[in-house]
């Protein structure tokens, strides 16, 4: 993908900068997107490999690659990796691609801030993964870095903490980024009710980032100043309360899974009216209802701790404060089959993946919404029912999405097609594969695997074989995708539209594929009838 | 273009830096709230004056128990005279606590209360306790500590049953009075 | 992979779609929840079956009208697309749908969760305390009180490359020495606390799990119907051996919980009145209790690990005996990961394993370490 924007030098007012130092001080959109999204897929397989050292030591049971402790140190790590490493900077590569030219401007608000809130990401997980070579060994305390266990960690506990301080300052100054460009260099005509469904979730999604990532720093901050300088904020011996980290932990955390989401839902709702030939249905709706699970965020992080003990009111209180997520989340999930009835439908790669996260996001739905009940997930709790579900919220959630939106815009960025025959080669099985890897996680939850151990009980000996043989091969039919990139980056394929689609609609689509590299050096403008699809 | 993207972005920091400050301002809510609902199993203070003007419930008889933990690194036995006893909400009762330093230096112990159900605990107010303080105990010395405390009356009526936990934890000794002080600071009671 | 694996492997994912198709239940293949031995698991996999029979309902109506949609309008088969993109009434109907459903859902949520809060009069009350990585039990009304680790065989077979099959130990990873002991068709009070870090203490069969968090004390309650031998785990990450933590609750009759408990308290009076044990006896306890306390990081053979050192032919367990009792007891000065066992270990516990540590993998120093010698060391 790196060479993609070489070919487009037939434009006269490119005056692009070359070698090296065009991406270490690039301050274009484009440029900077490319390194979010290669970067992330860089740390996708790299959280992918733990995650296949996590499956291959549970393949049988009894211990056969792994102690205990690196297995901790696998969960913990594959688990920030792919959510700060690779599903937020996705995210954010899309965002800087995409945004610009779909809202009608030249670049980002921020283009030097934008070039600082990459670069400091590989700084950040090179902090991270060194833990894997000090005394004590890279943080095996679980994400959630819970005190007093996290304060066990050796030394690179200032290590976690300062990394995690700087992917939170460096998915911030994204944040604003957005938020700056999309507020303040809109072409003329393109009103917040007609941005496209992407932008949207973005905005959200941005404000989700303010809000929720400073209280994260806030409390990693606190546990650093009880491990260094003591206080005591957590330590119960000092008059702290462990408990209160979860409490501020989780504020940020649920937030954090919007902020995963959010975006994705954004990505489908772009792709299915093009592949339905037919607008999206109920568009302010979907903006409402995207709003209203963005706030209800907010009041529900204490039903990721249910088990603590808390008073019957409070259960209640987080009970029924889940339960009403399932509303706008279902009203989403209806539009977009409103949106697909009485289509005219397609199934290109995209729009495989699209439905991929119709289906199997409405799985982790269901599974989430069974835990939200309060005195049932006492049982479902820490157990791989809740892995089960998360990972079908994530995977073929969250990633399809982004691999949806990749496969969608990828002609437009390279100029090429991609390879559909490989495109639905990687489609078919991925969703084989990741069916084979979560959906038995249910079971084993169900009848009595908890989550984060090495070894388990020979009863759960054959689901985990299964699993095991899922997590491999879903792990590899990944590398499709990296050859389809690599072959669309190359210029290998067929030449693409400046439609490539034959339905596709909005202001991306009307610049050439690839785009020149400063979009809309004069403002489009937008009416309603060349608004969003 | 009229409008002004830095001006956007610096309000956006601001914000951001606002709930920097709004993850501590946190830690102050969160006491608060505890306080008002009992998560935490923090137990409160009132005065004598207080705890005699709540009205006696006669009628009904409430079991506590004492649960009492020592931290690994305290090298004291600590427990309660009487594992439980009956009281009637909101009458005035003392329980009695056994300490015995079995090292052979003075060791300073803090304890800390925790209350279950959690939702006991808004009614369970102390007038005196030992875990008001630090307590300094002599190599081997062996010492009686009490707490006076009322089961309010406006208890709910099922429950029955409550345990009042303690857990000692050492004082660092003075080579780290900066450490103990600041910790002093918040002290749960 | 063995053929036998690649077998079962398939046989695994016909299992999964009979499972859809007839709902057939392979005992190899665990699939559902436990209906549990107590009132409130009972209500509780009542409700879980009930929240799954309701979302999948609407599961199959939602991903129904999705295929049907994805059959019949597309471009192959000449669907032209309509123009609609938007329906008030629709947009009401589904968001008004899913709450009246979602509120059905809540009623009887409520009223179990409220069920399960009501602790009521218990008749006994048994407190858990989460250690890294073992459980601590008191009987506080019996004065009863101790230890619970993972049973040694399996703590030899879960080693890196033990070369124990687990398949040869039944209810591998799900057995301890000490198992819990409680009587049946009694409401018993379970308080939950920790020593360390936060544990999270859960017997499926009971229908809960909670936290045991260090400062605070928790409280749940349960009223075991069958006797029987119910099995658990912790469920909240503790550290290196959070895998390696289970819980063993045997539920017997009311007369035989306190004949046990008249049994239990001889034994613990026994252990700490300080009489003298033979060698044989010393040996024999010291390698159980060995076993299950030091064999996780000082190795079964003595040998150690990476970060642990060697007890075979160490300057320790072969030197001064009043220095190794004194380090087993009260921990250890140089090396803080060498925990203080004094608290956890009775007297003739600890002097039974002191006494195999200085005799077993050809230490042969001959020494006996009687508990009077422990008592003694304890500070």
């Amino acid at each position: 993908m790196n060479d993609a924007a070489v070919h487009d030098d037939h434009h006269d007012h490119d005056h692009k900068p070359t070698g090296i130092g065009r991406w270490l001080f690039s301050t274009n959109h484009k440029d900077i997107g490319t390194m979010y999204l290669v970067f992330s897929l860089f740390m996708f397989f790299v959280g992918g490999a733990m995650a296949l050292v996590i499956r291959a030591e549970l393949f049988q049971p009894g211990m056969q690659f792994v102690d205990p402790q690196f297995f901790n140190s696998m969960t913990t790590v594959h688990a920030l990796v792919m959510i700060f490493g690779a599903l937020m900077p996705a995210g954010v590569g899309l965002a800087n691609w995409m945004i610009p030219i779909m809202i009608g401007a030249p670049d980002m608000a921020m283009p030097r801030m934008n070039n600082m809130s990459f670069w400091i990401l590989p700084f950040a997980f090179t902090l991270l993964l060194s833990t894997f070579f000090m005394p004590g060994g890279a943080p095996a305390g679980g994400w959630t870095m819970y005190p007093p266990l996290v304060l066990q960690l050796g030394d690179g506990f200032p290590f976690l903490i300062f990394a995690v301080h700087f992917l939170g300052i460096s998915s911030i100054m994204g944040a604003i980024n957005i938020i700056a460009t999309v507020f303040n260099m809109r072409a003329p005509g393109m009103t917040f009710m007609r941005l496209p469904l992407f932008v949207w979730t973005w905005i959200i999604t941005a404000f989700l980032l303010i809000a929720s990532m400073p209280v994260l720093a806030g409390a990693v901050t606190m546990l650093l100043t009880d491990k260094f300088f003591g206080t005591a904020f957590f330590d119960a011996a000092g008059g702290g309360d462990p408990l209160l980290f979860q409490h501020v932990f989780w504020f940020f955390g649920h937030p954090e899974v919007y902020i995963l989401v959010l975006p994705s839902f954004g990505i489908i709702s772009q792709i299915i009216p093009t592949f339905a030939r037919k607008p999206l249905f109920g568009y302010a709706s979907m903006v409402y209802a995207t709003a209203s699970i963005a706030f209800l965020s907010f009041f529900v992080w204490a039903h990721h701790m249910f088990a603590v003990g808390m008073p019957l009111t409070g259960e209640l209180f987080f009970m029924y404060a889940t339960m009403a997520i399932a509303v706008p989340t279902g009203v989403k999930i209806f539009n977009w089959t409103a949106t697909m009835w009485k289509g005219s439908m397609t199934f290109e790669t995209p729009m495989l993946f699209s439905i991929g996260v119709l289906f199997m996001f409405s799985i982790g739905g269901f599974s989430g919404l069974m835990m939200g009940i309060t005195p049932v997930d006492f049982q479902y709790h820490d157990t791989y029912f809740i892995v089960a579900h998360f990972h079908y919220v994530i995977v073929p959630g969250i990633i399809y999405g982004v691999i949806a939106g990749v496969y969608y815009w990828l002609p437009k960025w390279t100029g090429v097609m991609y390879d559909e025959k490989l495109g639905k080669l990687h489609f078919w099985l991925s969703t084989i594969s990741v069916n084979v890897l979560f959906f038995p996680m249910h079971f084993i939850g169900l009848a009595g695997m908890p989550r984060r151990i090495p070894d388990y009980s020979t009863q759960f000996a054959d689901w985990n074989a299964i699993i095991s043989i899922g997590g491999f091969v879903f792990g590899l039919s990944q590398l499709i995708l990296v050859w389809v990139v690599i072959k669309c980056a190359r210029g290998d394929g067929e030449k693409a539209t400046d439609q490539v689609w034959e339905s596709a609609h909005g202001l991306e689509f009307t610049l050439p594929s690839p785009p020149p590299f400063h979009s809309f050096t004069t403002p489009p403008v937008v009416t309603d009838a060349t608004a969003h699809s | 273009m009229a409008k002004d993207p830095t001006r956007t972005a610096k309000k956006l920091a601001l914000f951001a830096v606002a709930m920097f400050g709004f993850g501590f301002a946190l830690v102050p809510i969160y006491e608060v709230v505890c306080e008002a609902t009992g998560i935490g199993g923090r137990t409160g203070v009132i005065s004598q004056s207080e705890a005699e003007a709540d009205q006696v419930d006669a009628e009904r008889l409430v079991t506590v128990e004492f649960d009492t933990n020592v931290d690994s690194a305290l090298p004291w036995a600590f427990k309660a005279a009487e594992f439980n006893m009956k009281v009637h909400p909101g009458e005035m009762a003392e329980a009695v606590f056994v300490v015995e330093n079995r090292s052979d230096k003075p060791v300073i112990g803090k304890a800390v209360p925790s209350v279950a159900p959690p939702i006991a605990s808004k009614f369970f107010d102390k007038t005196e306790c030992f875990c008001f303080t630090e307590q300094r105990l002599e190599a081997g010395e062996r010492k009686e500590m009490i707490v006076r405390f009322v089961v309010g009356s406006q208890l709910p009526e099922d429950i029955l049953i409550m345990t009042l936990s303690y857990r000692f934890f050492q004082v660092p000794d003075n080579a780290d009075v900066a450490i103990s002080d600041t910790k002093a600071v918040k002290t749960k009671i | 992979m063995s053929v036998d694996k690649l077998k079962r492997t398939v046989l695994g994912l016909i299992a999964v779609s009979l499972f859809f198709v007839s709902g057939v239940v392979l005992a190899e293949y665990p699939l559902n929840l436990t209906e549990g031995v107590t009132p409130t698991s009972q209500k509780v996999y009542d409700l879980h079956m009930t929240i799954f029979y309701i979302v999948t309902v609407i599961g199959i109506a939602v991903f129904a009208v999705m295929t049907w949609s994805i059959f019949h309008h597309r471009k192959s088969k000449g669907a032209v697309p309509a123009q609609f993109h938007h329906s008030t009434f629709a947009e009401i109907t589904w968001t008004i749908i899913p709450i009246l459903i979602l509120v059905g859902m809540a009623i009887p949520a409520t009223k179990t969760l409220v069920f399960m809060e009501q602790t009521g009069d218990a008749e006994m009350t048994l407190k858990v305390t989460g250690y890294q990585w073992k459980w601590k039990y008191d009987y506080l009304d019996e004065d009863i009180s101790f230890f619970s680790s993972l049973a040694a065989a399996d703590n030899e077979a879960r080693q890196l490359n033990s070369g124990i099959d687990p398949s040869t130990i039944e209810n591998y990873l799900k057995n301890v020495d000490n198992p819990i002991v409680l009587p049946v068709d009694t409401k018993i009070r379970i308080l939950t606390t920790a020593a360390d870090v936060i544990h999270s203490w859960w017997v499926p069969d009971l229908g809960w799990k909670r936290d045991a968090i260090p400062g605070y004390i928790n409280d749940n309650w349960t009223y075991i119907e069958e006797p029987g031998v119910y099995r658990g785990k912790c469920t909240e990450l503790c550290g290196k051996d959070h895998g390696f933590m289970p819980i063993v609750v045997h539920a017997v009759s009311k007369e035989d919980y306190v004949t046990w408990v008249a049994e239990k308290k001889a034994e613990q009076a026994a252990a700490s009145s300080g009489k003298d044990m033979t060698m044989a006896e010393l040996m024999e306890k010291g390698k159980t209790v060995y076993g299950t306390n030091c064999a996780a990081c000082h190795m079964p053979n003595g040998e150690g690990g990476a970060a642990f050192p060697a007890l075979a032919g160490s300057a320790i367990a072969t030197g001064d005996v009043a220095n190794h009792v004194d380090i087993v007891v009260n921990g250890s000065k140089n090396n803080p990961m060498m925990q203080a066992f004094g608290q956890q270990l009775n007297d003739a516990d600890l002097a039974a394993v002191i006494t195999y540590e200085r005799n077993a993998w050809g230490n042969d120093t001959g020494d006996m370490v009687q508990p009077s010698d422990v008592k003694a060391a304890r500070k």
